[in-house]
């Protein structure tokens, strides 16, 4: 019983920290599709979604609301910065892209410590800090909110990519770019378009997450690095990979830091990763490459 | 008639003016070697030292991605395993510095053909990835082997180099030794790259199926310089480490590494020379920036964007970019 409740209450730990990872990794995906580069500014539009959500809050009192209004400002954020810093490239090659974004991610940091402060903010779960108890296992409700939003979303991205015209749009320019600007497609739009996608989506995790952690904003590269682990892991440029992966390495770092090491859990999710990725190297989900001679 | 004269006669200048690559590489050194004299005080001469310990791990970094288009995101991390195998060789079982050193460079080599071996029969974000996952890993062991490495409080205690019993412990008497070892691997990238294995690397670099083609092994040359970089970095490991008699585990993290991709990016990737602005960008500018405090990052975001978007070919291409357009006029 004592084993069987400690391992339902890192499932649910695993699964929670998962989605946010699953968030995050389908932002670095989207972008990944649509220029081909890293994007290293990824993990500061989760800490700008919780810090511009607790700023928020002072102004209006419901948690949903200040929530919802911090999401859709990221985005505009991440449209703005697309503009400002990618288009402007005469040659976007990937690396460009890659090495511009870092750029991008450090101007992104400074701003946000510089307007909100070097202070780590929280604000209650969106149902106050009610826990609640199930089979032995006791977590907050919040939990509950960050799974469920995290499905909505996906479900929603689901359909705007296989559904809506956009959606296809953007899938057309990331499969062949000439082949799709011929039918019509603006490919600037869709790079434009995936940059918001991304920074929503990293902003929806931050703001999600932060009633359970905080939100500092020096916290971004590390949920960077997750979130590019994630999508590595579930098959880079996969929607399904971003989700498989962001849960495995959710579920491998919370198992691993109780069963193993705490201290090591970082290096525990990193070696189990690069194992995989030395067996299967497309990821999880991902199919390998068929590149045309 | 006076026109095609006049640009032969420009041209046979051009050629007998510019010297070699080699013959600038001992003139910039030996100017460096200046530099403890007329240096204002200790700690200018021990940002040169910096200065041109980073120049070794940016210039093997440029090896490998610009050179050889394989982007590593672990440099740091083998920059942080030399300096700890150095110093950890040093304090716990008080092997010289002068033993540290090769031991260093054989250690982060050594780790990165383990790496290499399966990360680099792929091509594509492979190599960036396994060396992301690599370098956090390493992290992790920097700060919690405290028994080994000191943990988060830092490796204390590392010996100097020392020379005919003389301790290099003063900025003046281990510039000497850093200018040496950054000379030599200087010339050793500029051979290599003049070499049958340089060829090979850039067109492995320009196109790996026509590389193949032509009787190049893409991957082992791949391996090879994977290797060879990591080695490069260890060596500036085990300087940095007896250098300063200290290491801590967030000199070599992830960010440490992105910021020397940044680096050779912003000096010129893939040009010989791009590494020395991009190691005095790196040392330089953080001191420089030093008096806005928090503005600081922004500064320096701000001004690599900057860069990134006017000059996306780094700066060392700016020059012949001058010169380009500059000659285009005269033309017409």
């Amino acid at each position: 019983m004592q084993t069987s409740s400690a391992f339902l209450q890192l499932l649910v730990a695993g699964i929670s920290t998962g989605s946010i990872y699953a968030l995050i990794a389908l932002g670095f995906n989207v972008v990944f599709k649509s220029t081909g580069a890293m994007n290293f500014a990824q993990g500061e539009w989760v800490v700008m979604g919780g810090m511009i959500s607790a700023l928020l809050l002072g102004t209006f009192s419901s948690v949903g609301v200040a929530c919802l209004l911090a999401v859709l400002l990221v985005a505009i954020f991440g449209l703005l910065s697309e503009r400002l810093v990618i288009r402007p490239l005469r040659h976007p090659t990937a690396l460009l892209i890659t090495l511009v974004s870092i750029g991008l991610s450090i101007c992104t940091r400074s701003f946000v410590m510089l307007t909100l402060g070097k202070k780590p903010v929280g604000y209650p779960g969106f149902s106050g800090a009610t826990t609640i108890s199930l089979g032995g296992v006791t977590f907050q409700a919040q939990t509950l909110w960050i799974v469920g939003l995290t499905l909505a979303f996906l479900v929603i991205m689901h359909f705007f990519f296989e559904r809506s015209m956009l959606g296809k749009a953007l899938r057309a320019a990331a499969a062949d770019r000439e082949a799709a600007a011929i039918v019509g497609v603006r490919v600037e739009t869709t790079i434009l378009i995936s940059f918001g996608i991304a920074a929503f989506a990293g902003a929806l995790a931050g703001a999600i997450i932060t009633p359970l952690t905080l939100a500092s904003y020096d916290q971004g590269a590390m949920f960077g690095f997750k979130g590019f682990s994630a999508a590595m892991l579930g098959g880079v440029g996969s929607l399904p990979g971003a989700v498989v992966g962001g849960l495995a390495l959710g579920l491998l770092e919370a198992f691993g830091s109780f069963y193993i090491s705490s201290d090591f859990k970082d290096a525990i999710a990193f070696a189990v990763l690069l194992l995989i990725l030395f067996v299967r190297p497309s990821g999880l989900l991902g199919r390998a490459d068929v590149v045309k001679v | 008639m006076v026109e095609a004269d006049e640009s032969v006669r420009r041209g046979t200048v051009l050629v007998a003016r510019r010297p070699s690559d080699h013959v600038w590489l001992i003139l910039i050194w030996l100017a460096l070697l200046t530099i403890p004299f007329i240096a204002p005080n200790a700690y200018v001469v021990s940002l040169a030292n910096m200065a041109l310990i980073n120049l070794i791990l940016i210039a093997s970094l440029n090896l490998l991605m610009g050179f050889g288009g394989q982007i590593s995101l672990g440099h740091a991390g083998f920059f942080g395993l030399g300096a700890y195998a150095s110093g950890i060789l040093n304090v716990k079982l008080g092997l010289s510095a002068w033993l540290g050193l090769p031991a260093a460079a054989l250690i982060a080599g050594a780790a990165a053909l383990v790496i290499g071996l399966p990360a680099l029969r792929l091509r594509g974000h492979y190599l960036s990835m396994a060396t992301l996952g690599w370098n956090a890993i390493l992290v992790v062991l920097f700060n919690q082997l405290v028994d080994l490495t000191g943990g988060p409080n830092g490796l204390l205690g590392v010996q100097p180099f020392s020379l005919f019993g003389i301790r290099l412990d003063t900025e003046p008497r281990t510039f000497p030794l850093v200018w040496l070892a950054s000379l030599l691997i200087m010339l050793a990238i500029l051979n290599l790259l003049r070499s049958r294995l340089g060829r090979a690397l850039r067109a492995v670099a320009t196109n790996e199926l026509g590389a193949d083609a032509i009787g190049v092994d893409s991957f082992c040359t791949k391996l090879l310089f994977f290797v060879l970089s990591a080695g490069m970095a260890g060596i500036a490991g085990s300087l940095y480490v007896h250098v300063n008699q200290y290491a801590s585990p967030e000199t070599f993290g992830i960010s440490g590494s992105i910021l020397l991709i940044v680096m050779v990016a912003l000096g010129g990737s893939g040009t010989y020379w791009g590494p020395l602005l991009g190691a005095l960008i790196y040392t330089a500018v953080p001191q420089l920036l030093l008096d806005y405090e928090d503005a600081e990052l922004m500064l320096f975001g701000l001004g690599m964007l900057v860069v990134l978007i006017v000059f996306p070919g780094g700066l060392a291409n700016v020059p012949g970019a001058f010169m380009r357009r500059f000659g285009l006029k005269g033309r017409s």
